[in-house]
């Protein structure tokens, strides 16, 4: 195959254009995500969105707009069912996102929908608009300088956040900020890679990396490199084997998961090694 | 040693939330470049009595007032062991005490983090990730954090449980260091032989039982009403002076 191929075309090379915009991105915030465990949280946020999508879509409004409404709505939704004490949070949150997508797919499936719900449910990096990427090329930008601007205040938390509370540190902001991030890769990043996909381009690029980098730094570094690797991959699949491009771009980062996984992680030693994410941790 | 309070608490009461006190009737007094140790069983108060002190629980009732702000150094197995950060970087995470958070730590800054380390003996595991350490070095690498973060006050949460002897020696003599630059140290431990070398002890269980001079607050008595049957007191010469005692741990996990 013809390497540039898919250049040629303006639909891929903005496909293109998208999952390395995002992959950027997100496969840095995600090192954090899963580093504060709220891979759950993310992706009960990317699936209780959807009602937005589709409220959006059905209004003829900027999807990016119902994405933004809909992950608000959703957050809220989470934060209340998770305070349930009567099944546990984690089960109340599964009805309360499972509700949620019944919802959008309900309101998706009316007989005046003109939006097809697959698209905002797997998502089509092949259809992103001008706008679409304006808006991922404004959150690559703002959200990096966040990541950077946040690096100290999220290692000092992460590693012991009573410790950087007596530095000066609030915990508790720095957490808000972390989902603060969250929702806006969510809110944009689901218009190219859909509701039920979006999770893969913030946690697997960062399961990828896990246990083979010595800092958090180099971390998120490699995570974005690896999201923007994959996710091109993932475009170039698709040409090649007219498989779906967002479903591809989500298989070719998981794939890369399972790979970074897979492969040995750094000998213990002076800078290496590292336990398995489900290690212990304080909270 | 100078005589105004680093620390004081009047009439302190806390609690998480609900209007019923978890810890009452803390009534202290500390000198700067003094040290107290706080004793007390599990539960009773002592990690509560340092939430108040680094401003994280606002009182129920009465006052505290604190020189600057505390260090705190947390029980080394509440840090997280797999997260891939070198001695080092959490010896520099004491400099983001000045507030600047956004900005990257400086060369002066990383200059102070390797001469903390350094102070604690462990220039030469600067690099090493700060979970391959043991228990010791964690706990050291912790204290050059407070050491950079420069603290007038510092509270230490359980320091020598779990650390090896060549580490307890070396953070027991920085401890005097610190004391003889006019620091103001509060420890919590459950090791009752240990506390008589503090200045202060402070008894504590869910109230105030003592607070003074060893003598005076490591009675058989008190000891009693702190610990309850996990007390064993070993030597007491009948004279109502301090006593020598060990804890039985009843853990509850």
């Amino acid at each position: 195959m013809d390497l540039l191929e898919p250049l040629q075309s303006g639909i891929e090379r903005r496909a293109l254009l998208e999952v390395a915009l995002l992959g950027g991105f997100c496969g840095a915030l995600g090192y954090w995500i899963t580093t504060f465990r709220l891979s759950y949280p993310a992706e009960s946020l990317a699936h209780g969105l959807l009602p937005g999508l589709v409220l959006a879509a059905l209004a003829g409004v900027p999807l990016l707009l119902g994405g933004v409404a809909g992950v608000a709505v959703a957050a809220l939704v989470v934060a209340v069912a998770g305070r349930d004490p009567r099944v546990g949070s984690d089960t109340a949150t599964a009805v309360a996102v499972t509700g949620s997508l019944g919802l959008g797919g309900l309101l998706a499936l009316s007989p005046d929908a003109p939006t097809r719900l697959e698209e905002l449910l797997f998502g089509n990096p092949l259809g992103v608009s001008d706008g679409d990427l304006i808006a991922a090329a404004i959150l690559a930008l703002f959200g990096c300088a966040a990541l950077v601007a946040l690096h100290r205040p999220f290692g000092a938390v992460a590693l012991d956040a009573d410790g950087a509370r007596a530095l000066g540190i609030r915990p508790t902001a720095v957490r808000i900020a972390l989902l603060g991030l969250l929702a806006a890769a969510l809110a944009v990043a689901v218009q190219g890679l859909g509701s039920l996909l979006v999770l893969a381009i913030l946690v697997a690029p960062a399961v990828a990396v896990h246990g083979h980098v010595s800092s958090p730094g180099r971390a998120m570094v490699a995570s974005g490199a690896t999201a923007v690797v994959a996710g091109v991959a993932g475009i170039y699949a698709s040409h090649l084997l007219g498989t779906a491009a967002g479903a591809s771009v989500a298989l070719a980062l998981c794939l890369a998961a399972v790979l970074g996984a897979a492969l040995p992680v750094r000998q213990a030693g002076r800078n290496g090694g590292s336990p398995p994410l489900r290690s212990r941790a304080s909270q | 040693m100078s005589s105004a309070p680093a620390v004081v608490t009047e009439g302190l009461a806390l609690s998480y939330g609900s209007p019923s006190p978890v810890l009452e009737d803390v009534e202290l007094a500390l000198p700067a470049g003094s040290s107290l140790c706080v004793l007390g069983p599990n539960g009773g108060g002592k990690t509560t009595l340092f939430r108040a002190l680094t401003g994280e629980l606002t009182p129920l009732r009465g006052s505290v007032r604190v020189d600057g702000r505390p260090a705190y150094l947390a029980q080394t197995e509440r840090t997280r062991l797999d997260f891939p950060v070198s001695a080092l970087d959490v010896a520099l995470m004491g400099s983001l005490a000045n507030g600047r958070w956004w900005l990257p730590a400086r060369r002066s800054d990383r200059a102070a983090a390797r001469g903390a380390l350094a102070r604690v003996g462990l220039e030469d595991r600067a690099d090493v990730r700060f979970g391959e350490l043991s228990g010791g070095q964690r706990q050291r690498v912790l204290l050059a954090r407070a050491l950079v973060q420069d603290a007038r006050v510092l509270l230490l949460d359980e320091p020598l449980a779990g650390v090896d002897p060549a580490s307890g020696e070396r953070i027991e003599a920085l401890f005097r260091e610190l004391r003889d630059e006019g620091r103001t140290l509060l420890v919590s431990t459950h090791d009752v032989d240990s506390a008589r070398a503090f200045d202060r002890v402070l008894c504590l269980n869910h109230t105030q039982v003592a607070f003074g001079n060893p003598s005076m607050a490591l009675t058989r008595a008190a000891l009693e009403q702190t610990y309850g049957d996990e007390i064993v007191v070993l030597d007491d010469d009948g004279s109502g002076g301090p006593v020598r005692a060990v804890t039985v741990q009843h853990h509850h996990h």
